[in-house]
């Protein structure tokens, strides 16, 4: 007896139920529907984007005039948007794996771990909005008042700190949720093997978990890196939107991080079909390099995490 | 080259006795349990030769652990009742007996590893080299009592880091790499590994094989020269060539340690351990030494575990 050839599971769907085929069309259907819609930005922002972008829009500020020949470039957005990019994740890096480390290896007192844990979820659901209105009146205080700009004796309450405070907020939660997901993935018994050659938990910290959980923090500092430079409401609210930077005083660094600015988001914003600018093709050029910034952070999410995938780890 | 010291922190009443081929007397395991008397029984044929054991223990045995009515709870549900046993340098001490028995949690007790798990409770005294292990710090204590787990778990670093660290104080970075350089090597060489990775040793240690691995961990474990080492089930998750490899380390560390295996495996327990502890429901139901507990056990329950009527 010959053995009969391996017989191919059968893959039609000519015998399923109809509402089975119908359900299996529909999901085909917003499948290609999500991919449409997300390509169709993308693509018509790199097509129009490409269309308008010179290079010297990145290296003019902008200037106010109503015709696109002399209303400049955006170099001091772009500028802003790194500056304030990396001075909110230099908050939200270090007190989110603090956190993490905290909810995930310690979580004690467990009643103060779990109000944590949905603090900072709620904290990811808020409406950026809300935080940047918080900000106003957290930051018009007199007692920050050395943290932006003070005029007759009125806080203005705008300044790159204080959109950096705020914006850590909007990048926490997801440099809270990735670290400690990394952390949790660790096997216990990697732990207690540094405890059991007489390490203290904090050793082990330091030395086995986070090392261990690089590609995990990483990971939530790209994805927190890339809502932090996407955020519009607490930039406008708390940089003061002011297209160039307007500094607080002649003191080099800190004279320009009291003052007021503006990102590329704000930029947007303003020069919309329908904002205040009404420069299309200015607006077009800037979401293009912000789209850029934020695709490539999304590309190196994912090579982070294939790569991660690939390492070699515990059973 | 460091000189590994053997014998540290001796009390009085210890020193070198000759080796006894009797069980010592934990009378009250056996007073215990006296009813099922099993006395005169045939050895069980499964171990009937003993002659065929190439690992007689050397002829010294220094008592390291002394273990005393050591009874432990998770919860309100007990998982050691009243277990007392010693541990000896220069012998190899295997726990048996079925999943559940309480053997790992006796094996964690021992280097207070089972107060990192919440709800566990302990009582009994723990004795090592006289001093009550409660009294001491945990971190000083697993200096001293040292742990291999089943599954190999290297640290994310190097192979050499992964031993520096444990030489190292802490989290910190010092000694640097040269200064520790000979104790890494030493360490390496003790786990039978450093021929293997002597010129990888910047490599990531979790790309060395499993066996490698685990021995790497052994090394690990023996680097700050600790007076016993724990072992729990490090060769489950290994093939059998690795296995052998790790039996042969074993008993030649006995000279140098105590070492104590909790297994699994009846065979292995058979061809390493000097003495075995048969342990069932939380109980110690036997101690003695490995050829009378695999050739004569005095336990009817013992007998039938050994032989494999249960597990």
């Amino acid at each position: 007896m010959t053995a009969a050839p391996a017989r191919r599971p059968d893959r039609s769907t000519a015998s399923w139920r109809l509402s089975d085929r119908l359900g299996l069309g529909l999901a085909w259907l917003l499948g290609l529907l999500f991919c449409a819609i997300a390509a169709a930005i993308v693509i018509y922002f790199l097509v129009e984007g490409i269309r308008y972008l010179r290079p010297n829009l990145l290296v003019t500020n902008p200037a106010a005039a109503s015709s696109e020949s002399q209303s400049g470039g955006f170099l001091d957005p772009l500028l802003g948007t790194l500056i304030v990019g990396a001075m909110a994740m230099a908050i939200a890096v270090p007190v989110g794996i603090g956190i993490a480390v905290w909810l995930s290896e310690f979580g004690r007192p467990t009643g103060l771990a779990r109000v944590a844990e949905s603090s900072i979820e709620m904290l990811a659901g808020e409406p950026s909005v809300v935080l940047a209105l918080f900000g106003t009146i957290l930051f018009t205080a007199p007692a920050l008042g050395f943290l932006s700009q003070t005029t007759h004796g009125v806080v203005l309450g705008q300044s790159f700190f204080a959109t950096a405070a705020l914006l850590s907020l909007v990048g926490l939660p997801l440099v809270v949720a990735s670290t400690r997901e990394g952390l949790q993935a660790i096997p216990s018994h990697v732990r207690e093997a540094s405890y059991a050659v007489g390490k203290t938990k904090i050793a082990t910290t330091r030395r086995v978990l986070l090392p261990a959980a690089r590609p995990s923090v990483v990971t939530g500092t790209m994805l927190g890196l890339g809502r932090v430079i996407s955020d519009t409401a607490i930039v406008l609210l708390l940089l003061g939107g002011t297209l160039t930077f307007s500094t607080a005083n002649s003191t080099p660094v800190l004279g320009l991080l009291r003052g007021t600015g503006d990102t590329l988001t704000g930029y947007i914003y303003y020069n919309a079909p329908t904002g205040d600018g009404n420069q299309p093709s200015k607006a077009y050029a800037a979401t293009f390099v912000l789209l850029l910034m934020v695709l490539a952070l999304n590309l190196g999410v994912d090579f982070v995490l294939s790569r991660s995938r690939k390492a070699v780890t515990w059973r | 080259m460091r000189k590994p010291p053997p014998v540290r922190r001796l009390t009085g009443n210890e020193g070198y006795a000759p080796r006894v081929e009797v069980a010592p007397p934990p009378s009250e395991v056996s007073a215990r349990t006296a009813g099922q008397n099993g006395n005169g029984h045939r050895p069980s044929s499964a171990f009937a030769a003993p002659s065929s054991r190439t690992t007689r223990g050397t002829s010294i045995a220094i008592e390291r652990m002394q273990v005393e009515e050591l009874s432990v709870t998770y919860g309100s549900k007990p998982a050691v009742k009243s277990v007392s046993l010693p541990i000896r340098q220069g012998e190899v001490l295997a726990l048996i007996g079925p999943s559940g028995c309480g053997k790992t949690t006796l094996l964690r007790s021992l280097n207070r590893l089972t107060e990192l798990t919440r709800g566990a409770s302990a009582s009994g005294r723990i004795t090592l080299d006289g001093v009550d292990i409660a009294s001491m710090e945990p971190t000083a204590l697993r200096r001293r009592v040292t742990m291999v787990f089943q599954q190999p778990n290297p640290f994310p670093m190097s192979v050499f880091d992964n031993v520096a660290y444990v030489l190292r104080e802490q989290a910190s970075r010092r000694p640097r790499r040269a200064a520790v350089r000979g104790a890494v090597h030493e360490a390496l060489a003790r786990a039978g590994l450093l021929d293997e990775v002597a010129d990888n040793l910047g490599h990531p240690a979790l790309r060395l094989s499993g066996g490698q691995q685990q021995r790497l961990c052994i090394a690990r474990a023996l680097a700050a020269y600790p007076e016993v080492l724990l072992l729990d089930e490090p060769c489950s998750a290994l093939d059998p060539q690795s296995t052998r490899l790790i039996e042969e380390l074993i008993t030649k560390l006995r000279e140098d340690v105590a070492v104590v295996i909790v297994t699994h495996n009846l065979q292995q327990a058979y061809r390493i351990a000097d003495y075995v502890a048969f342990m069932y429901l939380g109980e110690l139901v036997e101690y003695g030494s490995a050829q009378k507990m695999f050739g004569a056990p005095r336990q009817s329950r013992t007998r039938e575990y050994v032989s494999g009527a249960f597990g």
